[in-house]
């Protein structure tokens, strides 16, 4: 009986609930438009579609409001359902703009003809630790951290790691190894990495947003946060995290050797180096991005200075002609490039404060000859 | 099966009286018309779900065969994909949470119906159908922030120095494994089976227990009467925790460490489910045969599920056959 009750006065919730949605629905937009109208012309409602990579997310949301907060009558929706989803999402043209922290391969390119890519911001991928004892900032090489994450260096006083840290006192225990354990650009990026400066890596390994980790002695956690966390908790371990994760947690983090033999420090000077480096060989935004990896042009480049170097971009992807689009109108084109716009200009002062890399002169000047490309029904969105 | 039996007899032998308002009629025929349609609908859903994962995991099974169900390699960047270590995680995190949930509920459940005082009881019944109704990703969470610290500082070390002589309690201590995984597994059932167990025992008659009373039986002796009384239904409850188990996914993924290996060095080591991995890779699978693996493991664990319940109920008919005397007839 009592029961019954609670299962009626939840029912009831529910259905308060969805009355109460509804309501609001048809309440809402007519207040908000009582509330601030100066411009008449802009009385038509638009709005616009996004999904894919969860690891902007914070920073598109923020821009979404701020942007939508100027402009009332745009409504920009972005779901974070992954980059794979987005990938998706952008061949079957079922969102305006999908995001995604890998490029478009040549296979999804030719699935998707006229896509433009854009990279938006900038990630970097930090190696943290948990080390009783030992000082910040420890010293790590790309070959010595291929090793570590193989499974052939398996304690932490191991030579190889010694050598890179000369006094420093490393405990005689046994490494435990944590790895992302769900699909996700991060480890693309790392064992993007790793594959570059290790060709045992690359053969037994390779790169994915998923792969199979050789180490015996590692665990799998799902999520940035569950790096983090499982890091903290498990002494004398090392693991992989975003750069926004690593700057947020009061974790230690490595230094990594770069091309040049410096040990750098990641923030968001070093990564921000790191990009305009790459920037002179970056591909326009028509053309194919599907072989550009910061990661692997950097370990090339001797003369990289001061970078950091495991970076990578995270893109949105439009297509080129819009009007190819099911259900696009022009009003709404010129939304989505006025909004791409602003994301690359004014969007790039609000990256820093969530702990994001603002993308370098040279990479927005890509992009703005990127934006100008788009077409609605063959004319230019761009207004000049 | 004899209560329907006896039921439509019933009907049956109704006398026909012409004065019986039409309306009664339509009336019946309308709601068994509705009744058999969402029955149906229950079959049609399962139907198709079957056919679906079937349809998307063709490229799997085409690729492998019933190689999948027992390869043990699992690497998505060469394309091989194989599920027995899964398949194995599965089962034995469901078993070992089912042995430590099994005893926690039905303790549970004689406590509220039997031995407390009528006012704590209802408030404790509560407490445990409000457990029952929490999310599994706060379970997830709890036990990745409080479980596992709490499991590697207090618990684990004094069982490994005593009983690390066995090799199930050997090994290095992560805080998170299959023991941490079952052990969330089991706080996650006990609810939902505890609840059920507790209506059951409201529900067997008094007179039972006061004819044992009355003969002499101690109050333990009428309660191991009720036992048996509601063994049916107490398996019952158990199928549907085992159910919750073998599916479980988020709250499994945050506490098992996700080892894609066949075979975990102790019950400490780290290990991998069905439903763990799908919660894991299947966002960000791009490549089709990894999505179509993926899927396959939807399916096979479908297919567990099922036959796990087809022997569920196998062992319910037995028992009901071979104690038939006391119960129910």
């Amino acid at each position: 009986m009592k029961r019954r009750d609670i299962a009626l006065a939840g029912a009831l919730l529910i259905v308060i609930a969805f009355v109460g949605v509804t309501i609001w629905h048809f309440i809402a937009p007519q207040t908000t438009e009582q509330g601030t109208s100066p411009s008449p012309q802009t009385t038509k409602e638009i709005s616009i579609n996004g999904a894919g990579a969860t690891f902007p997310f914070p920073l598109y949301d923020k821009w979404i409001s701020e942007y939508c907060k100027a402009r009332p009558n745009v409504k920009i929706n972005y779901q974070p359902i992954g980059s794979g989803g987005g990938i998706r999402a952008h061949i079957d043209k079922t969102v305006h703009f999908a995001a995604s922290d890998a490029p478009l391969s040549e296979e999804q390119l030719r699935r998707a003809p006229g896509t433009l890519h854009i990279p938006m911001t900038i990630g970097a991928v930090v190696v943290v630790y948990n080390l009783p004892g030992a000082p910040e900032g420890l010293n790590f090489s790309g070959e010595v951290l291929a090793k570590i994450f193989l499974g052939e260096i398996t304690r932490w006083s191991d030579p190889a790691i010694v050598a890179l840290n000369p006094g420093v006192q490393l405990p005689d225990k046994e490494i435990v190894v944590v790895h992302r354990s769900d699909s996700s650009g991060t480890t693309y990026v790392f064992t993007d990495y790793l594959s570059t400066v290790s060709q045992k890596w690359e053969e037994k390994v390779g790169r994915g947003v998923s792969v199979s980790w050789p180490a015996p002695r590692a665990i799998g956690a799902k999520g940035n946060d569950g790096v983090v966390v499982t890091v903290q908790q498990t002494p004398y371990s090392i693991g992989y995290v975003e750069f926004t994760y690593a700057m947020k947690t009061r974790l230690p983090y490595g230094k990594l050797m770069n091309a040049a033999g410096e040990y750098i420090e990641p923030n968001i000077e070093s990564i921000k180096k790191a990009v305009e480096y790459v920037a002179v060989e970056l591909p326009r935004g028509d053309e194919s991005w599907s072989t550009v990896s910061i990661a692997r042009s950097l370990a090339r480049n001797v003369q990289a200075r001061g970078a950091y170097p495991i970076v990578s971009f995270s893109y949105i992807m439009v297509y080129k002609e819009l009007s190819t689009l099911p259900g696009m109108d022009e009003a709404t084109a010129r939304a989505l490039v006025d909004f791409l716009w602003w994301c690359v200009h004014e969007g790039q002062n609000y990256a820093a404060e969530l702990y994001y890399v603002p993308l370098p002169p040279r990479v927005v000047k890509l992009n703005e000859d990127t934006l100008e490309m788009i077409t609605f029904n063959g004319q230019r969105v761009l207004r000049s | 099966m004899a209560g329907q039996t006896k039921t439509a007899h019933f009907f049956d032998k109704l006398p026909h009286d012409k004065r019986r308002p039409r309306a009664l009629i339509t009336g019946d025929k309308a709601f068994k018309a509705f009744t058999a349609s969402v029955a149906s609908i229950v079959v049609l859903i399962i139907g198709l779900m079957t056919y679906y994962l079937y349809l998307g995991s063709r490229p799997s099974i085409d690729r492998f065969g019933a190689g999948f169900i027992v390869g043990t390699e699992w690497d998505p960047v060469k394309g091989a994909f194989g599920a027995l270590p899964l398949i194995l995680g599965t089962l034995t995190t469901s078993a070992l949470a089912l042995l430590i949930a099994l005893p926690l509920s039905l303790g549970v459940a004689l406590a509220l119906s039997e031995y407390m005082p009528k006012k704590f009881s209802n408030v404790f019944s509560f407490l445990v159908e409000l457990l029952a109704a929490v999310p599994s990703v706060v379970y997830g969470l709890w036990g990745l922030y409080v479980l596992i610290p709490f499991l590697r500082e207090v618990v684990y070390p004094p069982i490994r120095s005593s009983l690390g002589f066995l090799p199930l309690f050997s090994g290095p201590i992560y805080g998170g494994g299959v023991l941490t995984a079952s052990l969330l597994l089991a706080i996650m059932i006990t609810p939902i089976m505890s609840a059920i167990m507790r209506d059951l025992f409201a529900l067997t008659p008094s007179t039972l227990k006061e004819a044992a009373i009355a003969l002499g039986a101690t109050k333990w002796e009428a309660v191991k009467l009720m036992i048996s009384y509601a063994r049916s239904g107490i398996v019952a409850a158990t199928i549907l925790g085992l159910g919750r188990a073998l599916g479980e996914a988020m709250a499994v993924t945050m506490v098992i460490g996700n080892k894609f290996q066949l075979l975990p060095s102790s019950l400490f080591d780290a290990w991998y489910t069905m439903a763990a991995i799908l919660a894991n890779e299947f966002i960000e699978a791009t490549d089709e045969l990894h999505i179509s693996a993926l899927i396959n493991v939807g399916l096979l664990l479908l297919v567990i599920n099922l036959i796990v319940l087809i022997c569920a109920r196998l062992i319910v008919w037995r028992y009901l056959k071979v104690a038939g005397g006391i119960m129910r007839e």
